[in-house]
């Protein structure tokens, strides 16, 4: 799934294992999500939410407007 | 290299224990049946104890699974198990029908575990091919 997670821990100059480590989560899982390898579960989907204070919405863009934007 | 979660620690320690407990049964066992030690009924006791602890790394794998926090890391090592079981149950078909027409010999059943470990490596390359990572 497309998202801004790496955008959004740029802002806060925080590496990946920085927010692993917030999200008490692996370095490796938090790159995985960044690239869209992984989609993360809705509890983790919140945590990261919660964390870097904005909808979820605002951080993981949902497939199917994705693509009815391509069309 | 595996991510070393709190609950991968674990899994560990338990697979030591679980490996020193099985030397320490199977040992006797070999030395007991070689020499003719066991009588009677014991040597059915004998011969299983060993495999008990082969039995609890499966356990402890479901224990892991169970205790793993990290779910990122936790779905890697399912995806290894599936692996792993599919690889163990295509060999042992095969060497089945292989037996059945008479081509190769009669199996000792403990391979299975034996392949079932190497179908977990499987796994672990076809995460690195697929996903970019083991989870090391």
């Amino acid at each position: 799934m497309e998202n801004r997670l790496r955008l959004l821990r740029a802002e806060r100059n925080w590496s990946q294992q920085a927010l692993a480590e917030r999200l008490e989560v692996s370095r490796q899982s938090v790159n995985a999500i960044e690239t869209g390898k992984y989609d993360p579960s809705l509890p983790l989907a919140f945590r990261i939410a919660e964390l870097f204070e904005r909808p979820i919405e605002e951080i993981f863009v949902s497939p199917s407007t994705r693509s009815s934007k391509a069309i | 290299m595996v991510v070393r979660t709190p609950a991968w620690k674990r899994y560990n320690w338990r697979i030591i224990w679980l490996s020193l407990l099985y030397c320490a049964f199977l040992l006797p066992a070999v030395y007991g049946f070689k020499h003719h030690l066991i009588p009677g009924g014991l040597r059915y006791v004998a011969a299983v104890l060993p495999a008990l602890p082969i039995v609890g790394l499966f356990i402890a794998m479901g224990r892991y699974l169970v205790e793993e926090q990290d779910e990122y890391v936790r779905m890697l090592r399912v995806r290894e198990m599936l692996w792993a079981m599919g690889f163990t149950l295509s060999c042992a078909t095969i060497w089945g029908f292989l037996d059945g027409f008479g081509l190769v010999g009669r199996a000792d059943g403990y391979w299975i575990v034996i392949l079932w470990y190497f179908g977990q490596a499987v796994g672990a390359i076809a995460n690195r091919l697929t996903l970019g990572t083991s989870g090391g």
